[in-house]
């Protein structure tokens, strides 16, 4: 029988030459006149040992990374097929200290099954949830979510069983359940591992959506800088409509619901939810005003669920184990598991899956060890670039939505970005005003116009930082006054939200900013 | 920097009218078709011409102004022919948390363009993007469809070098 050689197609693990290790390990045992079978499955998500190839031995599944095209040769001299020792040798999987640690409940298949096998899916609890589902009514499902205490993983955290049942509550002839998978904030790739890694529960997701509160139509919005999310999705929701688990009558159940994969353009505000329904209605993505909600008005004018993928590949779970296992993890009313990514200057990156509650600290350095330059971390920035950045003194803060608003910062995808010390604070805060320039759709002055006000005042702060000190106060101020009409003048969180990189920076890093005193808080 | 246009649109007009005709009927009756058409536009002719512009307002009851609009307000779109290949340097916080900066400044001086440029050679367009989701493997660059990550100076010069054999 032919072994069974494991190695992924994630984009991360492409990124560091997966695609040739595997054409390597394929030509490798061909000239040796091995029988193995090679599964592209998705990335464990420890990504400094990508490319990460597994065995499946008699003593389990094997691991060996971060392995090189060049060592190939001596992985099968060495054995490995055997689950054999090598310098590359990192154990038994399942024993690695980073995933025994973890929670896994949204990723509990990816990296273990092959991302486009439905009967791999099946085998491992796929379509459970779903198959529960159908035995409800549209209401029981709605009530199963709200009562699991699940919350947007895209960055508002609203509980998600509510705006279901805003959508169930809607009487139309057309519902839609939309999801957002345009993921741009930078050290967030949650989503995309879900897509490349285990997309059926994703489809899932989005099937009990549509089975609860009444849509026959479903839109996933990727990212158009996720060609392989894309071409997996694709090929997913191909095999699970030939085997009727999309279509006009899923399962037999008589409940009709197509799927299809849309891709985005390059606009990170498009990632709003309502600029994402004007950009899958082919038009500009304007920000709309909100009411009407897209729950009573979305897609077409429709009643709509918006959701994020980790939100909506979360729901498989909660219908098959039920909505108090999911409950019993986490702390106060962040209920469940959060996927954390670990990014930026830090030597272990990678996804995390864990209850909320833990530190920053535990994130940074228990699973991080600490930053790749092996310099002290001095920031982090938490849940993309509208969210604040953070000093060391503020690490002891357990993940949490509550404790994270009352330190005036926001958890948002979950994605955590270190610095190490070499980083200058008021360029950061810079950035954020020129990425807010770029990106704003235009609609309010506060974000078009004071973003670019704000890059043309932090270049007169870092010009004048060590000189003249009243032009450097009046500038600081500047920045405040900025900072406070963005905040209350904006329609939507980018131009909204830009003030806390801004001021978090400004507060936390004052001497970069050449203020030697404590200024108040934000 | 080159400004590839106008030669090479002369020589393509003709293809260009017939595969565009495809590629409307292909989507101007999908709900919400103008993003799809224009990312098959592009995926097909490398940009988006504005000579095309009519006739997809006319096929999707749009003003052309409309269209432009549309064109014009996603990054994604190119409304000029881009070099053979596409180089984008993520420049979002993760990768410059692991010196991006200076590898977008090691780019633009090796290839002796800014962003949004093209090569004398017509071999490279370099542009910036903003997350490529390989952020625990910063800092990221994609070479026309492929992502590539840790990226230092010496693995750019092995790209560009590779993109213009
Ligand atoms: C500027 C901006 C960008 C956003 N980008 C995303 C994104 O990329 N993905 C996402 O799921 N939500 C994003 N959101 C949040 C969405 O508006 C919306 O809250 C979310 O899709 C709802 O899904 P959830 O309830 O499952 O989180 C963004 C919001 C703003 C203001
Ligand atoms: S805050 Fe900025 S991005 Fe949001 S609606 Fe206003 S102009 Fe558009």
């Amino acid at each position: 029988m032919a072994i069974k050689i494991y190695i992924p197609r994630d984009s991360s693990a492409l990124a560091v030459g997966a695609e040739k290790v595997a054409v390597a390990v394929a030509a490798e045992a061909k000239n040796r006149g091995l029988n193995i079978e090679i599964i592209r499955n998705g990335s464990r998500g420890l990504y400094w040992l990508e490319t990460m190839i597994e065995v499946e031995a008699d003593q389990g599944r094997v691991a060996y990374g971060p392995v090189k095209v060049k060592d190939v040769p001596s992985l099968f001299d060495a054995d490995f097929m055997n689950g054999k020792s090598h310098a590359l040798s990192l154990g038994l999987t399942e024993e690695l200290d980073w995933l025994k640690k973890q929670q896994r409940l949204t990723f509990a298949r990816v990296g273990i099954t092959d991302p486009i096998s439905l009967e791999d899916y099946l085998a491992h609890d796929g379509y459970k949830g779903l198959k529960n589902a159908l035995k409800l009514s549209g209401a029981e499902i709605v009530k199963v979510v709200t009562d699991s205490g699940l919350r947007g993983r895209g960055g508002a955290a609203f509980p998600t069983g509510i705006k279901w049942n805003t959508v169930l509550g809607c009487e139309a002839e057309q519902k839609y359940i939309v999801c957002n998978a345009d993921e741009g904030d930078s050290g967030t790739f949650s989503d995309r591992m879900i897509m490349e890694g285990d997309p059926f529960v994703l489809i899932e997701g989005m099937t009990i959506a549509a089975v609860a509160v009444g849509a026959t139509q479903g839109y996933i919005y990727v990212r158009s800088e996720y060609p392989h999310a894309l071409a997996t999705l694709n090929s997913a929701i191909e095999v699970a409509t030939k085997a009727a688990y999309l279509g006009d009558n899923v399962l037999g159940s008589g409940k009709t619901f197509h799927l299809e994969a849309r891709r985005a353009a390059g606009a990170y505000v498009c990632g709003e939810e309502t600029s994402l329904l004007e950009s899958l209605e082919g038009k500009r993505g304007l920000v709309r005003f909100k009411p009407p909600l897209p729950a009573i008005e979305g897609l077409f004018g429709k009643p709509t669920v918006v959701n994020n993928v980790i939100s909506l590949a979360t729901v498989p779970i909660v219908l098959d184990k039920g909505a108090q296992y999911y409950a019993d993890y986490g702390m106060g009313r962040s209920r469940g598991t959060l996927p954390i990514q670990l990014a930026g200057n830090i030597k272990h990156g990678g996804l995390v899956e864990l209850a909320f509650g833990a530190t920053l600290r535990e994130l940074l350095y228990d699973f991080g060890g600490g930053s790749v330059t092996g310099k002290p971390i001095r920031a982090v920035q938490v849940g993309g670039p509208l969210g604040a950045f953070l000093p060391e003194s503020q690490f002891d803060t357990p993940l949490d939505y509550e404790e994270f608003t009352k330190i005036w910062a926001v958890l948002g995808h979950g994605g955590i970005v270190a610095f190490d010390d070499s980083v200058d604070m008021a360029q950061m805060a810079r950035y954020a005003f020129e990425f807010c320039a770029i990106e704003s759709c235009g609609k309010c002055t506060p974000c078009r116009i004071g973003s670019i006000r704000g890059v043309e005042v932090m270049d007169k702060i870092t010009a004048t930082r060590n000189k003249s000190a009243s032009e450097h106060a009046k500038s600081i101020k500047l920045v405040r006054d900025l900072s406070d009409t963005m905040l209350n003048g904006s329609l939507c969180a980018l131009g909204g939200m830009t003030p806390y990189p801004v001021l978090s920076a400004l507060n936390h890093f004052p001497e970069d900013f050449g203020l030697s005193v404590e200024p108040k808080a934000g | 920097m080159l400004d590839l246009q106008t030669e090479q649109d002369v020589g393509v007009n003709q293809n260009l009218e017939v595969n565009v005709d495809t590629l409307i009927a292909q989507h101007q009756h999908r709900p919400g078709g103008l993003l799809p058409l224009l990312h098959a536009i592009q995926d097909s002719l490398g940009y988006v011409p504005e000579s095309v512009y009519p006739k997809i307002s006319k096929a999707l009851s749009l003003s052309v102004a409309e269209v432009h609009g549309v064109v014009t307000f996603y990054h994604h779109f190119r409304t000029h022919r881009a070099g053979r290949h596409v180089m984008q340097i993520c420049r979002a916080e993760s990768c410059q948390a692991m010196g991006s900066v200076a590898l977008e400044a090691y780019a633009k001086k090796s290839l002796d363009i800014d962003y949004h440029q093209t090569t004398a050679d017509g071999s490279i367009t370099l542009e910036p993007v903003y997350c490529l989701g390989n952020c625990a493997l910063s800092p990221s660059v994609m070479m026309d469809d492929e992502i590539h990550g840790r990226v230092s100076p010496t693995d750019l010069d092995a790209l560009i070098a590779e993109a213009k054999a």
